[in-house]
């Protein structure tokens, strides 16, 4: 057995491939797990905001690109080890994930964050609040004085709420917006709106700097033409801020 | 994937049903069962050769690789499982680039580690950056193979030694009056035999490995369990022809029968193996299988 294997890392060393430049398929990761920025939908495709707007840079650029599911936890580190090239998924711009990985500007506004509760009037400054874990927010609950509970899914950090576990989550406000209007008053906003965050841009390694301004300028030319309005407003509603 | 199934909003239940059990995702959630049960039929002879190789080598007369087969089981033992699967893929998966870099790009000229990125040129990247997503999941699925079966292979290896050591002395001392070589008295006198000892631990073994694949979505691949959990989350309006609420439960209890199932089906088979192993054996099963006969 061991001979077998030994032998096919020898096939697979020695073989010799057609030579590709840098990047002839760009591999875009995402969660998969965000509606509306992405989701898997009932195709079993990825899609949502930034599939579409994804597409569309690539479109522009000439490239081909590729869709891959990651897990948050995991999402960085697996594009700074070049298992996919670019991270779309809701990131939003920080100092500490700039220190590791590369940003380009941003495509969605700096977004505002939500409390989302079962009912009126819960403690937020020292109950118990859900947030999904590697995330501004949850950064922000751990400062804010209220426990906080992580969840590796945002899906978990709603259902949490659900089940009495936390008193509130804490999240995107366009994330939770569909959600409090589907739960038919079970679920609401409560407290302020916390705006949070630089900004949600593509993720990119320090050293592909090529790639990162071929789609900087593209985010430019976007913003510019009105195109990347007309993708916020089809995403998340007229009221939602854009450029 | 029926024709009714244009305008869900508008089904009874059980029409209702029959479409959202077939739409796109949820024949990826089937499609993961069928991968779940290839990575177990791939694995376990795998992870049973290794086994089966570390048990030989740390009873090896050689001293150094008596002390590799025993370190190995040591080792691998030691190691919580997700360690194992977090550090060892991307190293292994690095080192094979590694090597691939070394041999393709001789003059590159780049340092391969800068700041946090690991960088090999673009023709020794695993798979190539070109590769269609299946080539990628197949690779994923092989190291995936690879890591499981080095880590039961040491559980393995570790039931199988002491098993040899069950043997009954009086056998090889027999084996060896009759003049068999240690080699020949190894394979037709105490292999036959070890068995019996070794399949009440190596069907443990089994068991474990059959529920710890979610451990897979570590490395990327979408298990049962990713499916359940993201097919039973809520799912609101905007973004789906079906939604419904958090319906996680039913997923899981759907998992919990699969499971459950796969249980019950190991243990009549491995009965049987056991039964048929126990045949002629000098063991008290082997006694009472003579005595029913009789």
């Amino acid at each position: 057995m061991k001979s077998i294997l030994l032998s096919t890392v020898a096939i697979a060393m020695t073989a010799t491939f057609a030579m590709a430049d840098g990047h002839s398929v760009v591999r875009m990761g995402t969660e998969g797990a965000y509606p509306p920025y992405n989701f898997i939908n009932d195709a079993g495709e990825v899609d949502g905001f930034e599939r579409e707007l994804g597409d569309e840079l690539c479109a522009r650029a000439e490239l081909t690109c590729e869709w891959v599911k990651n897990d948050w936890d995991s999402i960085i580190p697996n594009l700074v080890s070049s298992n996919y090239d670019t991270i779309m998924a809701g990131m939003s711009i920080t100092d500490e994930r700039d220190e590791v990985i590369d940003f380009t500007q941003d495509y969605f506004p700096p977004t505002a964050s939500a409390y989302v509760a079962a009912a009126e009037g819960v403690d937020l400054e020292g109950g118990v609040v859900a947030a999904q874990t590697a995330t501004i927010q949850a950064g922000y609950i751990a400062e804010s004085g209220a426990t906080l509970v992580e969840f590796a899914t945002p899906e978990e950090t709603v259902a949490a709420v659900r089940n009495g576990e936390a008193d509130a989550v804490f999240a995107d406000r366009d994330y939770l917006a569909p959600l409090v209007e589907a739960a038919g008053g079970e679920l609401m906003f409560v407290g302020p709106d916390v705006p949070l965050g630089g900004g949600v841009g593509m993720g990119l390694r320090e050293s592909d700097t090529e790639l990162k301004e071929k789609f900087d300028a593209i985010i430019t030319e976007m913003k510019a033409d009105g195109s990347l309005n007309e993708l916020l407003v089809k995403w998340f509603g007229e009221e939602t801020a854009q450029y | 994937m029926f024709s009714y199934c244009t305008d869900p909003e508008t089904l009874a239940t059980l029409q209702w049903l029959t479409c959202y059990l077939t739409t796109g995702v949820h024949f990826s959630f089937y499609y993961s069962f069928l991968k779940v049960l290839g990575i177990l039929a791939v694995t376990a002879p795998v992870a049973l050769a290794f086994g089966f190789g570390g048990a030989m080598a740390a009873r090896s007369s050689i001293a150094p690789l008596s002390w590799f087969g025993k370190g190995y089981i040591a080792i691998v033992r030691g190691v919580p499982d997700i360690a194992f699967f977090l550090f060892f893929v991307i190293a292994l998966d690095q080192g094979f680039e590694w090597m691939r870099h070394q041999v393709l790009c001789p003059d590159w000229t780049d340092p391969i580690r800068q700041g946090n990125d690991f960088l090999v040129c673009p023709q020794a990247k695993l798979p190539l950056g070109s590769a269609p997503q299946v080539v990628h999941q197949t690779y994923a699925f092989g190291l995936a193979v690879i890591t499981f079966a080095l880590v039961f292979g040491a559980f393995a290896a570790n039931v199988i030694f002491g098993a040899m050591r069950a043997v009954p002395r009086a056998q090889l001392e027999t084996a060896e009056a009759y003049g068999m070589s240690p080699r020949q008295t190894f394979w037709r006198v105490l292999v036959p035999q070890m068995w019996v000892y070794a399949l009440p631990g190596l069907s443990n073994l089994w068991q474990v490995l059959i529920k710890a694949t979610p451990l897979l979505f570590l490395l990327g691949i979408e298990d049962v369990v990713y499916w359940a959990r993201e097919l039973g989350g809520t799912k609101t309006p905007q973004f789906t022809d079906y939604p419904h609420g958090d319906w996680r439960m039913w997923y899981f209890l759907a998992l919990l029968i699969f499971y459950l199932f796969m249980t019950w089906g190991s243990e009549k088979i491995l009965g049987r193996i056991m039964a048929r192993l126990t045949r002629g054996q000098a063991t008290s099963g082997g006694e009472a299988q003579r005595k029913a006969a009789a």
